[in-house]
């Protein structure tokens, strides 16, 4: 298929006019700029929102100091019933969708996957703009929904049916807005995630078989797949709830609830999950590629078993369009297919152990540069490793059972989905900002966040698997309520303190952050010393990327290959490479 | 292209696969033609089934850069996906001054949402066509051809969604 665009983009184009350029922009560095800050944006309105929830759930009613007078007047400053659902369901529904799906897949994925492949652009940038505006759209419907009579959406993140799809349980036009904001993020991810797959296939630059693409690029290229194949099952999931809340249809209600002849309630859980389980790996794929690059360039090693990986990534990939019902087993499952979602989900394991291994035998006996974005990459070893070896308890019929809809879930998936991916946002970001502002971030300050976020994040979310053995139910909004939950009430107010903590120590992200904008060390090229293309251009890189489409002679992460005199590295555009062998 | 195409196919796919557990799973269900025009639907199939085949004649001649032929099959593809959509109007509202709407029963709801859908999907078509049939006007460029042939596929894949609902809906 000839996309013609390296007639389109001549390198010597000047950039257009200031809102074209920065606003309004096709230019995917720009577009992931954009990702990035929206990301952020939301990053820290849904971390904000934790303080309110651990607040009540510490302080059961009671007024919230400073700011509790001016978010709930009538109730004279503390959490109301009504107020509490809302807070958990847009704190899940933003955190997934709104602030990690931009950073890791929107700013990640458009600001390497050009560089990292050797183009000049994305193949359809304009499908880019749009996708970005979509998300604007989308984003600026989520916000409106906070101020509609009735409040913001309340049936939890995961829309469940018919409490979702019955407007005489939930009435208010939050709920819808939140719906089609959700749809419309939907859409923007697809369009996305077509351009990714396209540019990594048919845009490589000459000599960059597959065999030699960065790890990073295969996970936001499986992570593509998985976006194109199984968004549109959510979003006609989702179309189906707005027609049965706004049309009178009844898709997923039954019983007393339905008009007429009522639909089937499950029906929507399978849906949802159908898209629900893959986007665990939509998420976390890119950061499972990140974190084999990193661990490769800053133990100056070759990824080792790079086809391994890749090939575990992939089975990754397949096997998670298989394993919804592992959220379903309570949900009234015929228990011999429940057996099969457990074997499958088990079966999980086996390729995620493959290259958690692999990570290990890289970092084995490496020349270790424990910089700020390695840091991350370990913290995300550890931090996935709590997540899924618990995740390997919860594929159990007999103990999910036991445990369902408590915290012990919630701290499962926030190490996986939170921790982990948290991670990976900062290591992208401590990693390419010198690329993509041309300045350096604070080293100091780097290590402070890391150090401060792992110590207490694992406090936050171990601590949550002890109260969920105990019996703490998720989402509700009392626990002095239950007489056998009431010896653990110190541990919730431990919690309220330690996310306080979790949360301020963000502030140093921040600053770092905006004060490197202007105040950091002018970056250089390559300041992390790696193989991959991207580290071949200035920081920061010019706008049409390369002068000239490059030449690759090697794989990326040629670290200390013995033919090697000068230095311990080699750039995959490095003719010299030719010497070196194949890798 | 094709990429697209995977994710239309999957977002009908749950379309079609919640109405097949709908139904299964349902007690009352309307035999075929009970409630639906048969015989319109059926003529709706064979214009959009033509308008597959005019759209094929349309690259065929692109390729063979015959622009005139071209142009006037391309035309006829837009009026052919027109009629479909007329068509299907009348029938909606002939269906609606019946009772049977999209809240009156499950059928009802899912009949309304798959077509509903569909149609929107030929609406979007026939757009592109006519975008097509304007840009092959100015010149025959082999762009023009490559978006053609791009927009053909996305033509037959409408075509086959409709041929299955067709089926589903009103001969099962």
């Amino acid at each position: 298929m000839g996309l013609g665009l390296e007639g389109k983009m001549n390198p010597t184009d000047t950039p257009p006019s200031f809102l074209r350029r920065r606003l309004f922009s096709t230019n995917h560095k720009v577009i992931a700029v954009l990702y990035l800050l929206t990301g952020i944006f939301w990053l820290a309105f849904g971390g904000l929102m934790t303080l309110l929830i651990r607040w009540q759930l510490a302080y059961p009613w009671q007024p919230i100091p400073l700011i509790g007078r001016f978010l709930f007047p009538e109730s004279g400053g503390a959490v109301t019933p009504e107020a509490y659902p809302m807070l958990f369901t847009m704190h899940g529904g933003i955190m997934v969708f709104f602030a990690i799906t931009p950073i890791l897949l929107g700013a990640l994925g458009n600001y390497t996957i050009p560089l990292e492949v050797g183009a000049r652009d994305m193949a359809f940038p304009r499908l880019n703009m749009l996708s970005y505006w979509f998300l604007v759209v989308g984003s600026l419907i989520l916000l409106v929904s906070f101020f509609v009579p009735g409040g913001a959406a309340g049936f939890g993140w995961t829309i469940y049916a018919p409490l979702s799809s019955s407007t005489e349980v939930t009435p208010g036009w939050g709920q819808d807005l939140f719906i089609l904001g959700l749809a419309l993020d939907a859409v923007s991810i697809l369009m996305g995630g077509i351009n990714y797959i396209t540019t990594i296939l048919k845009l490589r630059a000459p000599g960059l078989s597959l065999r030699r693409l960065p790890l990073t690029q295969w996970g936001l290229f499986f992570s593509a797949v998985l976006n194109t194949l199984w968004l549109p099952i959510v979003a006609a999931a989702l179309f189906m709830v707005l027609c049965d809340r706004r049309l009178g249809t009844a898709f997923f209600v039954a019983g007393p609830l339905a008009p007429r002849a009522g639909g089937q309630v499950l029906l929507f859980q399978h849906l949802f999950w159908g898209f629900g389980h893959p986007e665990v790996y939509i998420l976390i794929l890119p950061v499972w590629g990140l974190v084999g690059d990193l661990l490769s360039v800053f133990s100056r090693k070759p990824a080792f078993g790079y086809k391994a990986t890749v090939l575990s990534m992939l089975t990754i990939t397949i096997l998670s369009g298989v394993v919804w019902g592992h959220h379903m087993f309570t949900s009234g499952m015929n228990p011999l297919v429940g057996k099969a979602f457990m074997f499958l989900t088990i079966a999980v394991s086996v390729p995620t152990a493959i290259f958690f291994f692999n990570w290990l035998a890289t970092l084995w006996r490496g020349s270790i540069r424990l910089t700020v974005p390695l840091l991350f990459a370990l913290g995300i070893v550890y931090v996935f490793a709590v997540g899924g070896l618990t995740g390997l308890f919860l594929a159990l019929q007999t103990f999910d059972v036991y445990v369902h809809d408590t915290y012990f879930v919630v701290g499962h998936f926030h190490y996986t989905l939170a921790a982990s991916v948290l991670f990976g946002a900062f290591a992208f970001i401590y990693t390419w900002f010198p690329k993509i502002f041309g300045r350096q971030m604070d080293e100091q300050m780097g290590r402070l966040h890391f150090w401060l976020s792992f110590v207490l994040l694992n406090m936050v979310f171990s601590v949550m698997m002890f109260v969920g053995l105990h019996g703490h139910m998720r989402r509700i909004a009392d626990a002095t309520a239950y007489e056998f939950l009431k010896p653990i009430q110190p541990l919730n107010v431990f919690l309220g303190w330690a996310v306080l903590g979790l949360v301020a120590s963000q502030i140093l992200f921040f600053y770092n952050f905006f004060h490197s904008l202007k105040g950091g060390k002018p970056a250089p090229a390559n300041p992390w010393e790696a193989g991959s293309l991207a580290w071949t251009v200035s920081s920061p890189p010019p706008w049409h990327n390369y002068e000239v489409i490059p030449q690759v002679w090697c794989g990326p992460h040629e670290y200390g290959a013995p033919g090697l005199t000068d230095r311990d590295w080699i750039s995959q555009a490095d003719p010299r490479a030719k010497t070196l062998g194949e890798s | 292209m094709w990429v697209f195409i995977v994710s239309e196919i999957m977002f009908f796919t749950g379309l079609i696969g919640s109405y097949i557990v709908l139904r299964l799973g349902s007690a009352g269900w309307p035999r075929p033609g009970e409630v639906l025009n048969t015989a319109l639907l059926g003529i709706n199939t064979v214009v959009l089934i033509t308008s597959s085949l005019t759209m094929a004649l349309a690259l065929n001649a692109a390729e063979a850069d015959r622009p005139r032929a071209s142009g006037k099959f391309l035309l006829a593809t837009a009026l052919l996906g027109c009629t479909f959509l007329a068509i299907k109007i009348y029938d909606y509202a002939h269906m609606v001054h019946q009772g049977f709407t999209i809240s009156s029963s499950l059928f009802g709801s899912c009949y309304y949402l798959l077509t509903g859908f569909h149609a929107l999907h030929v609406l979007s078509g026939v757009i592109v066509v006519l975008y097509l049939l304007a840009a092959s006007r100015v010149a025959l460029s082999s762009t023009v051809v490559g978006r053609i042939e791009y927009s053909g596929l996305y033509w037959h894949f409408i075509d086959v969604v409709w041929v299955i609902l067709f089926a589903i809906l009103c001969l099962v």
